[in-house]
């Protein structure tokens, strides 16, 4: 292998096996030789529990802002957007009818090729714009901005479910529990709406809260048994998930949740005072639900940024021996920040049953507990990131949606596109070698120096 | 010389600390066993069948009556827990072979009842097994692809889309070619491309190896179920009808009551599955790649001192490990059903990586998980056709549960590789 | 076999490690690199072993230039290498470990471990190493592991022997038996790299000494030289060897232990039967080979181990039982060995880490609120107090070097009042400048009635500081002797005997002083 010139900082994850202290302390090591590595990369590369840069660490000061823009992360992150788009064009124009016709004279006509990719592929994408931002044959101005509520709409359950990986994130956990946890949150939160019958207002929080605790109860068993056995996190969420679908699979063929008269795991509908109130009156799907989705960004900012708490889950997250000898309490930690978590994924599940679908199913979450990974990951665990990456996705599901009803383009091809966005921004310097950038730290040099990692302890040396 | 010790001294003082965990679980679940399978025992018989009526050799079906089985069974499991306390309080070890014994005791009295308790309290037992292990297939596959990763130091979460890009190109390609031959190539080579990708991003690129996993899993679901309605759909007669892979049936001891069908009545797949898994486990521990490939797993940097090429053996592997799946993968398209269908794999990948860890990283032990887990999941299946009391959801969420319990160390610890998940970094 | 580095030149980005280093070894030689920590010695046995690239340079074997692209090549060079964390895979067993790279294979591939058992054998009957192929390497003493590791290098035939830092983990008697079979290696014609900061080692087994400081060689001494003539090539200045302390003046006994036990997850005593009293104003070092229960102990105190048994009280105060939070709030100021894993979190700011035990008390934190200036005023003035080098209050602690790293675990210990203050291995990897000042510090804070414990294998650092001194051997203590007595009686403590007899052995054999 060749040495890479610029590294990322992956989280610490091991195999998927309880964590001995010893482990601990061998990846915590491992962590301090990749964090020197990444001395050279000014900035680092890739996200996950690492600590965005603190104002003030701005690159080098002789460093132009042209060189910081070509160098820097957010570069990086809008090409890899731009690349995934162009690779899901090309799939959609290889794949077009027309193009496969018109291919068969390639060499007598190229152009007709070319032309019929660029109609499919640009057709497609017209569409998913269309559907997501704004409707140019939208006939008043509220047709027009639709698509934008739908996006938001859609981004909501996103934005809060990503901010449960996220914040797990930074505190060292891998949660691909979200799916689970927005079931069971949708669950609680479902039951409270259409058991009880509670005043206007009270109800509402009272399902909200319900959702919450049920979200934080299912994530937080997760963090009971990391903190106490050692049990993987990856691997524990990822059996949670399945055993929360069978769960409120169950739930649904009980009498209590099943919808009278029916035989379908489908619930009764949801009281009129539980659900969010519309927040730009009836012709728009999008409610309420958003705002606490902003709220929860916010918070979530603050907790991590300027709380104590935040500071402990960090301080977990980054090197959980150091947190202990420093008095934090690690596995409170665990169980906190999976139960935080959860209790975020539980919004994302009630934005969805008292939201979005009105009535408890077993398909209440989608597949947004899963997007939700990739929204954290694009959005670098960072709150305001995630909220970003979650309306970004957001407007592909909702532009996907319009796009495959008018151009008949599978909204698969939105999972392509997302996953791409994240590989490739997980992989800097794949990005820039494509497209022949520079890399950071290194504005002159060329291939050959062997930049591999500075000793900036004496650990390299004797 | 002596061999004075600077290490703090071995053996002073108490064996170890002592840990009431295992006798604690063990009484609980015996004392279950006591309510359930013994005070609940139904009174009826019970009847495993273990031929059908028109086979070479026919054997009397077992009858036995649940009441009787569900005392011993429960008393048995009892002294073991009764055993277990007096081991732990006396300081010393419990001997493995007591939870051992104790899960099979669990298994036939659970078994017992649960059939016992159906509305036809009649099973086939040959059925039930050789339907486990049709079930099992993916999932063996699937985690000896895990096996192979994880050994050298690679953690594959994308097992479930290697399965799924298999299953997909098998179909296609078998489809297009007309032969069913031709569908487990191409899913051989569609599991070697997730793997590729999975090895460029986390050996070259260092990118975290669970990222690189789950998003992989999601290209391959949106990739797969993008052409599914893009170009399989469109023409399902040219792109997604491909022939089944033969049974071959060996003659002889395919008559064999009981293993003679689930050994030797399978097909192509499934026999590379018995010859994978032998294969694996003999390199694994007894040739020179096996060796490099755990020492790479365990202490990349020590290998590394020693001459062996750290990433190109991981990448290696993991490229293989590409294949197993791959391979495994055709089963859906080319054994269990004929075609391809959105999101086909539905999790099987993820209870693989149950299956690999609950296997304790060991590809026997995997094995044994994955047919574990079949057999779970074709219980469901058939009591659901007997009328069970149990709901079928939780039948369903038993390979979960007990991985759960696996990973919890609640089933005796597991030991994941050193190095598992860390990417190697040289100097 | 002769082996020769010719202006050997490593660049780290714009960090030189090794700047054109000269270096012959002759056959049957013992030639030791004598640097500080960071001086550039293990970069250059990296270089010479094909681990790094040389950025410039030659290496030559026998008069013939050689390209080492790995390990591999190196080895089959006839060089091989005992790293000083060792590079054994400890799940495998003696043989499988010495196999591995260099596999006797049946067909197919198959390994036969067999031919590896015999060759082991071999070579364990020929020095007396008493090592059993099958044994797995985790349940071996380090001592033995060691030998594994010369075992590897003589199976590939390696001519010339690195040894990085070996005697850092070994006993005083297992440092006599590696001694013992560096002789016997060199009188089979092979010679030997030893790398070393210990000065009297060095002198003591070698035929020739380089001196290398910040990446360059300084020179090189003949063994019979003076220590202080070395040290002073090694450091590049003159160094008084002793620090100036006024003698202690102990106060009141306020930290007491008693029968204190610590029991590992699998049953060993770690720490058996412990009982001792520091008073006010003085310094109580903790001697003993790495490994012998000092951690553990450390750990006990300050909360961190879980199987306790006995009594530390401190100004009367029961400490068994408390959590860590309540020990730090009862004024115990705390070095851990291995500040990387346990003192820092190098991805957070050196800010940050200022206060890592402090965030959640005033002013820092009202409420569960944070204040970030007070964070950043407290930042600026430890840096400026403890001279920390470093970019900015927002620098990320892993990027400082060791020294500067350490200044910030003891800023932040010392940035509060403490009763009891305790440092293990305060001053390991840490630059000769630093060293100064950390002890300074620590004398300093006993000066002020601080009880203070330190916890050290470098016996120079122990004998510097110590006003009174313990030694743990198995968990066990030997016996407490003043900090004035004699390295000998240290040393056998350290191997296994009481005080008492050490003291009258020590003065028996009087004269024999290294």
């Amino acid at each position: 292998m060749t040495p890479q010139d610029d590294r990322p900082v992956p989280p610490a994850t091991d195999g998927g096996a309880p964590l001995t202290r010893r482990q601990a302390k061998d990846t915590a090591r491992q962590d301090e030789v990749r964090l020197e590595n990444a001395v050279e990369t000014a900035g680092g590369e890739l996200p996950p529990p690492a600590v965005p840069a603190p104002a003030g660490t701005a690159a080098a000061p002789e460093s132009t802002l042209l060189q910081r823009i070509m160098t820097g992360n957010a570069l990086v992150a809008f090409l890899s957007v731009v690349l995934s788009l162009i690779l899901g064009g090309l799939l959609i124009a290889l794949t077009d009818p027309n193009v496969a016709r018109a291919s068969s004279y390639f060499f007598g006509r190229p152009q007709d090729t070319l032309g019929a990719a660029w109609t499919a592929a640009s057709g497609a994408y017209s569409a998913l714009f269309q559907g997501s931002v704004f409707n140019v044959r939208g006939e008043s101005f509220s047709q027009r901005i639709y698509p934008l509520t739908q996006t938001l709409t859609v981004a909501t359950p996103l934005i809060c479910a990503g901010l449960g990986v996220a914040l797990a994130f930074r505190a060292g956990l891998f949660n691909i529990g979200a799916q689970g946890q927005i079931l069971i949150g949708a669950t609680f939160a479902g039951w409270v709406g259409f058991t009880l019958h509670l005043p206007a207002g009270i109800h509402l929080l009272l399902v909200i809260l319900a959702g919450m605790v049920g979200g934080a109860v299912w994530a937080g068993l997760v963090g009971l048994l990391k903190a106490r056995t050692g049990a993987h996190e990856v691997i524990l969420t990822i059996m949670f998930n399945y055993i929360a679908t069978n769960l409120v699979l169950y739930f649904l063929s009980t009498p209590a949740f099943q919808r009278p008269g029916s035989t379908n795991p489908i619930s009764p509908q949801l009281d009129a005072t539980a659900l969010y109130p519309p927040l730009l009156g009836s012709a728009f799907r999008l409610h309420w639900g958003f705002v606490v989705a902003v709220l929860a960004t916010v918070f979530v900012w603050w907790l991590l940024n300027r709380s104590t708490v935040g500071f402990e889950l960090r301080a977990v997250g980054a090197n959980a021996s150091a947190a202990r000898t420093a008095g934090v309490n690690v596995s409170r930690g665990y169980i906190l920040a999976m139960a935080i978590a959860g209790a975020l994924a539980g919004l994302a599940g009630v934005a969805q049953v008292s939201g979005t679908e009105k009535v408890l199913t077993s398909g209440v979450a989608a597949s947004f507990g899963f997007d939700a990974i990739t929204v954290a990951l694009l959005g670098r665990s960072s709150p305001w990131g995630t909220f970003a990456a979650g309306i970004l996705f957001g407007a592909f599901r909702a532009g996907g949606v319009a796009m495959q009803a008018s151009t008949g383009t599978s909204i698969d091809i939105v999972l392509v596109v997302q996953s791409l966005i994240v590989l490739f921004i997980a992989a800097p310097p794949l990005v820039r070698a494509l497209f022949r950038l520079p890399a950071p730290g290194a504005p002159r040099a060329g291939k050959g120096g062997t930049t591999t990692r500075t000793p900036a302890s004496t650990g390299a040396a004797a | 010389m002596s061999t004075a010790t600077t290490a703090p001294a071995r053996g002073t003082g108490d064996a170890t600390v002592r840990s009431w965990k295992n006798p604690i679980i063990l009484s609980v679940v015996a004392l279950f066993a006591l309510l359930v399978f013994a005070l609940g025992a139904p009174g009826n018989d019970v009847t495993f069948r273990l031929s059908e009526e028109n086979d070479p050799i026919v054997l009397p079906s077992i009858v036995v009556s649940a009441q009787l089985i569900g005392w011993l069974a429960a008393i048995a499991m009892i002294a073991l827990a009764v055993l277990a306390i007096l081991h732990t309080r006396a300081r010393r070890k419990v001997p493995t072979w007591v939870p051992a014994v104790f899960a099979i005791l669990f298994l036939i009295a659970f078994l017992t009842w649960v059939v016992g308790s159906a509305r036809t309290p009649n099973v086939a037992l040959y059925g039930l097994l050789a339907g486990s292990v049709t079930l099992a297939v993916p999932l063996i596959f699937g985690s000896l692809s895990g096996v192979l990763c994880e050994r050298s130091g690679v953690v594959n979460i994308a097992i479930e889309g290697q399965l799924l890009f298999g299953a997909f190109a098998a179909a296609v390609a078998a489809s297009l070619s007309g032969s069913a031959f031709v569908g487990l190539l191409a899913a051989a080579v569609a599991g070697v491309l997730v793997s590729l990708v999975l090895a460029v991003f986390s050996i070259r690129y260092v990118v975290n190896q669970v990222i690189v996993g789950v998003v992989l899993n999601v290209l391959v679901s949106g990739l797969t179920g993008f052409l599914f309605s893009a170009v399989l759909s469109e023409d399902s007669e040219r792109w997604n009808s491909p022939p089944r892979l033969p049974v071959i049936e060996i003659p002889l001891l395919a008559d064999i009551p009981v293993i003679g069908p689930i050994l030797f009545q399978q097909t192509i797949v499934g026999y590379l599955m018995y010859i994978a898994v032998a294969v694996i486990y003999v390199a694994l521990y007894h040739s020179r790649w096996g060796l490099r490939t755990r020492a790479v797993g365990e202490h990349p940097k020590a290998a590394d001192t020693l001459g062996v090429n750290v990433n190109r053996m991981r990448f290696v592997n993991v490229l293989l490990a590409g294949v197993v799946a791959g391979v495994g993968g055709s089963f859906f398209t080319l054994v269990a059903v004929s075609g391809f269908g959105r999101d086909m794999t539905a999790g099987q990948g993820y209870i693989a990586l149950a299956a690999l860890i609950f296997g304790r990283w060991n590809p026997i032990g995997a094995f044994f998980a994955a047919l574990l887990f079949g057999f779970a999941t074709n219980l469901s299946n058939v009591l659901s056709l007997l009328g069970t009391p149990v709901p079928d959801q939780f039948l369903r969420m038993l390979p979960y549960v007990v991985t759960v319990f696996a990973v919890a160390g609640l089933v005796g610890r597991s030991r994941a590789p050193g190095a598992s998940g860390i990417p190697y970094i040289k100097g | 076999m002769k082996l020769e580095l010719i202006g050997i030149t490593k660049r780290f980005g714009s960090l030189v490690a090794n700047d054109s280093i000269d270096l012959v070894v002759e056959p049957g030689q013992v030639h030791s690199l004598l640097g500080e920590n960071g001086a550039g010695k293990s970069t250059l046995m990296n270089v010479l072993y094909g681990l790094y690239d040389p950025t410039e340079g030659e290496i030559r074997v026998d008069d013939k230039p050689v390209t080492f692209r790995g390990p591999g090549d190196a080895m089959a060079a006839g060089i091989g290498m005992v790293h000083q964390h060792f590079m054994l895979v400890p799940v495998f067993t003696v043989a499988e470990n010495v196999a591995l790279g260099n596999e006797a294979v049946r067909g197919g591939g198959m390994l036969n471990l067999q031919e590896t058992r015999t060759r082991i054998r071999r070579i364990s009957d020929q020095y007396g190493f008493d090592v059993d192929p099958d044994a797995v390497v985790e349940d071996l003493p380090v001592g033995v592991q060691q030998r594994v590791e010369i075992i590897k290098a003589l199976v590939r035939n390696a001519e010339v022997l690195i040894l990085d830092e070996p005697t850092a983990v070994l006993t005083p008697k297992e440092t006599d038996e590696l001694l013992g079979i560096m002789a016997q290696l060199t009188a089979d014609g092979k010679s030997i790299v030893f790398i070393s900061h210990k000065l009297r080692e060095v002198k003591a087994v070698s035929d020739v000494i380089t001196v290398i400081r910040r990446g360059k060689v300084v020179g090189t001494a003949d063994p019979s030289a003076p220590t202080t003539e070395l040290a002073s090539l090694m450091v590049g200045r003159s160094v008084s060897l002793t620090l100036d302390k006024k003698p202690a003046t102990p106060g009141e006994v306020t930290f007491r232990v008693r029968d204190l036990t610590v029991q590992a997850d699998n049953g060993q005593r770690v720490v058996d039967g412990l009982s001792f009293d520091v008073a006010e104003g003085e310094i109580l070092a903790i001697a003993g080979v790495q490994g012998n229960g000092q951690t553990e102990l450390t750990e006990a105190i300050m909360g961190l181990q879980d199987h306790v048994t006995g009594s530390i009280t401190l100004g009367g105060n029961e400490l068994v039982g408390r959590k860590v939070k309540d020990v730090i709030r009862a004024g115990v100021g705390f070095v851990p060995e291995d500040r990387s894993v346990e003192g820092l979190v190098g991805t957070f700011s050196v800010a940050e880490n200022l206060i890592l035990n402090r965030y959640d008390d005033a002013p820092f934190a009202r409420g569960l609120s944070m204040s970030p200036s007070a964070v950043e005023k407290n930042a600026d003035e430890k840096i400026a107090e403890f001279d920390v080098r470093t970019q900015s209050a927002s620098a990320a602690a892993g990027t400082l070097s060791g020294g500067n790293q350490q200044k910030v675990v003891m800023a932040r210990e010392f940035s509060r009042p403490l009763k009891l203050f305790i440092a293990s291995q305060p001053t390991r990897g840490v630059d000769v400048g630093s060293i100064e000042f950390l002890h300074r510090r620590i004398v300093a804070e006993r000066d002020g009635g601080t009880p203070v414990i330190i916890v050290s294998t470098e016996l120079d650092e122990v004998l510097e500081l110590a006003d009174r001194i313990a030694v743990l051997y198995r968990g066990r203590l030997m016996g407490i002797v003043p900090g004035t007595v004699s390295r000998d009686v240290l040393g056998l403590m350290m191997a296994g005997m009481p005080a008492d007899e050490a003291l009258a052995q020590a003065h028996d054999v009087q004269g024999g002083n290294l």
